[in-house]
């Protein structure tokens, strides 16, 4: 340990993986991804291991992936839920990996809902 | 390592260790692996959470699913239904957290409620083998700032003014004791910490190490800046095998990151660390008798002056606190030592870690601001006596200390308001006794624990004790005259005024306090023979009434063949065969064995 610096890089990149240890100040925002079996069945796995892997990449802190069980539209399997805090949630179907990739980075990372994906879209 | 989903946390301290949460984690890791789940999960060993009543517990992230009492067969359940389908598993669930749908965080239940935690702030959150996790929460950066920023006598005027008092039991100012061992004259010196802990039901020290053993070794090490040591020594006892070895992995893991070593953040400073294991012996927990030890001599007090902090290990300034007062210091550091000043009461700062044990629902480690009443404590944190039983007091101190009556649960747990009724805050055990306990039976028992341990240097101590548990020993067999209860409050004062070290000079506290709060319970034994609590078993006395129905039950446990009887009629005691076991009491299904 030579330096402030190499101890806050250590501090940085542990803390990514932490953070959802922390006790939810009410700040976080969830993608929840619908996990029954009819989730699971149309490829909602991938698209779990998709969100996660990107919330990895791009250091996003107070953001959660959680799964949950059947949503009841299971034709429009996979689904993901965004919650952001003080916001309506937004529903996503149909969803693959790169769909998963596209809504993180627009969605959560830029605030704009990817309106063609939703729910609503594709009704 | 790469980011997960989820977390599991599985508590690896020595409570939840001994009814197998190393089996739990075994079994967890199989079934994530065969569930593929191994890039989407970890699970992680912890620290204590404090509740050890439910242990083993198991706490999963970012859902904070609390689930207790969990067995290693659960593994596969929690697994499957939680971790895959992302369904609660309501069985396991802690009660108090169990809402219709979902679950309520931990910190709103009444064992958490109550509670702030400083010394144990990552306890139950990091992974105590993983140096990068104390990092993450803030670790090492107090010292980092120190080494870089700050003078040693800028460090020790902030734990001056936090206020931080030792945990160990006796209350001296921390920032005084550091100042103290920084004005020393001498080029060598040294810093150690007090891990003996050694009193009957405290298990503070072992927690703190088991679960965040970085910060004792961060709090040592700016130990050694502030007072210009280069050497530190840990005397732990070797009966704490997981504290000893998680401390070992932290020792080494900060050597790795030259954290210990020489040239610590390119300042120059150098500072090592090691570990000295004691064999158990309670004396050792007092500082003379622990350098001592430390030094490869029989662990036996010296008189003080001079004290540790002028001439100590080797005959150099030694800095020596306790376990939980280390911990605090890294917090201080980072908050300040007005966060800290704003905790607790006027002379008494901060928080205080508790072992909760004896008759109490939620037995485990809390921790209260000072201040907090013995009420708050035993009722709302403790969940009171099992079986609805009645308050009687609680044990402070333990064989060093004195009994809180319930007339007394009011008081605030602080360093003086406990001192003013006759006990002490020690260093942390808190021992709860109901109706059914026997205070004589409960002084005798700490007198014989002193007696074992005394290590016979001083004659008042040596002698005095073993007295004065004969005369205990007396007036529980039921041969106590008055004479002996004036005799043994005499000795008292002469153990208190004339032993060499704390041991003995405290060891009278048990029966000074239950004399003082108890003594219609004592001059019963004496005068008529009695045990108010039924627990001294030579002034039992087993009978049977009126209720029986001769079942023949009681016959049939009664390992002497005192009981007879005909069937359907009542049955008889004989006192001269019956040992008092209780066998016939537990068995009796009409409530028909009364003893008195």
């Amino acid at each position: 340990m030579k330096s402030i610096e190499e101890l806050k890089k250590i501090r940085e990149q542990t803390l990514k993986n932490i953070n959802l240890r922390k006790e939810d100040g009410g700040d976080t925002t969830r993608i929840v991804v619908g996990m029954a079996t009819c989730g699971i069945a149309a490829g909602a796995r991938p698209v779990l291991a998709a969100c996660v892997d990107e919330v990895s990449k791009r250091s996003l802190a107070h953001v959660s992936v959680t799964q949950t069980g059947c949503i009841g539209v299971c034709r429009l399997e996979p689904i993901v839920e965004i919650f952001v805090p003080g916001e309506e949630k937004v529903t996503y179907v149909k969803m693959d990996e790169e769909k998963a990739r596209r809504v993180i980075h627009e969605h959560i990372v830029n605030h704009k809902v990817v309106t063609e994906l939703t729910i609503g879209a594709n009704e | 390592m790469e980011l997960v989903r989820s977390h599991i946390l599985v508590c690896a301290g020595t409570g939840c260790h001994s009814s197998k949460s190393d089996d739990i984690i075994e079994n967890l890791n199989k079934w994530i692996a065969e569930e593929k789940m191994d890039k989407e999960a970890r699970v992680i060993k912890t620290g204590c959470f404090g509740i050890c009543a439910l242990g083993p517990i198991v706490v999963v992230y970012p859902e904070g699913a609390f689930y207790s009492r969990v067995k290693p067969s659960d593994a596969e359940e929690i697994v499957k239904e939680h971790i895959v389908k992302g369904r609660l598993v309501t069985r396991l669930l802690y009660d108090e957290t169990k809402k219709a749908e979902s679950i309520s965080s931990i910190n709103d239940t009444n064992f958490y409620k109550h509670q702030m935690r400083i010394a144990l702030r990552n306890c139950g959150i990091i992974n105590p083998e993983y140096i990068d996790e104390y990092i993450a929460f803030e670790g090492y950066s107090a010292l980092a700032r120190a080494l870089t920023e700050q003078t040693p006598q800028e460090i020790i005027d902030i734990l001056t003014k936090s206020g931080l008092r030792g945990r160990g039991g006796a209350g001296f100012p921390t920032g005084r004791k550091w100042q103290f061992a920084h004005d020393a004259p001498g080029d060598i010196k040294y810093v150690a910490c007090n891990a003996d802990e050694g009193d009957p039901g405290a298990f503070m020290d072992r927690s703190v190490l088991e679960g965040d053993p970085h910060s004792v070794v961060e709090a040592m090490i700016l130990a050694g800046y502030a007072i210009g040591a280069n050497q530190g020594y840990v005397y732990i006892r070797a009966e704490y095998p997981i504290a000893v070895e998680r401390l070992r992995i932290a020792i080494k893991q900060a050597k790795e990151y030259g954290f210990l070593g020489d040239n610590i953040f390119g300042t120059g400073f150098q500072f090592d660390l090691e570990i000295r294991l004691g064999a158990g012996a309670f004396v050792c927990g007092e500082e003379t008798a622990l350098i001592t030890s430390i030094e490869g001599n029989r662990g036996e007090p010296r008189p003080r002056p001079p004290f540790p902090a002028v001439k100590g290990l080797f005959g150099k300034p030694t800095l020596l606190n306790n376990v939980e007062t280390y911990a605090n210091i890294p917090w201080i550091l980072q908050n300040g030592w007005e966060a800290f000043d704003k905790i607790g009461t006027e002379k008494s700062k901060g928080t205080k870690i508790f072992a909760l044990g004896g008759k109490i629902v939620n037995t485990g480690l809390v921790e209260v601001p000072m201040g907090t009443t013995l009420r708050t404590v035993v009722e709302d944190i403790g969940g009171g006596c099992p079986g609805g039983k009645k308050f009687k007091a609680a044990q402070t101190g333990g064989p060093s200390g004195g009994c809180i009556p319930a007339s007394h649960i009011d008081t605030p747990i602080d360093y003086e308001s406990l001192a003013a009724i006759g006990s002490m805050m020690g260093s942390g055990g808190l021992i709860i006794m109901d109706e059914d306990n026997c205070m004589v039976d409960i002084a005798r028992y700490f007198l014989d624990f002193t007696v074992e341990e005394s290590c016979g240097k001083c004659t008042p101590c040596r002698i005095g004790t073993k007295r004065m548990c004969q005369l205990l020993d007396k007036i529980v067999e039921g041969h106590g005259t008055m004479e002996d209860i004036s005799l043994l409050e005499d000795l008292c004062g002469h153990l208190a005024q004339n032993s060499l070290c704390a041991l003995g000079q405290t060891a009278p506290n048990p029966v000074l306090s239950t004399l003082h709060y108890f003594r219609d319970e004592y001059e019963a034994h004496v005068r008529e023979k009695r045990c108010p609590a039924g627990i001294c078993k030579n002034l039992l006395t087993y009978s049977i009434n009126d209720k029986c129905i001769g079942c023949t039950a009681c016959v049939r446990v009664c390992p002497t063949g005192a009981i007879s009887g005909k069937v359907k009629e009542k049955h008889v005691i004989d006192p001269a065969k019956c040992i008092k076991c209780n066998a016939c009491m537990e068995k009796c299904k009409f409530s028909a064995i009364e003893k008195g």
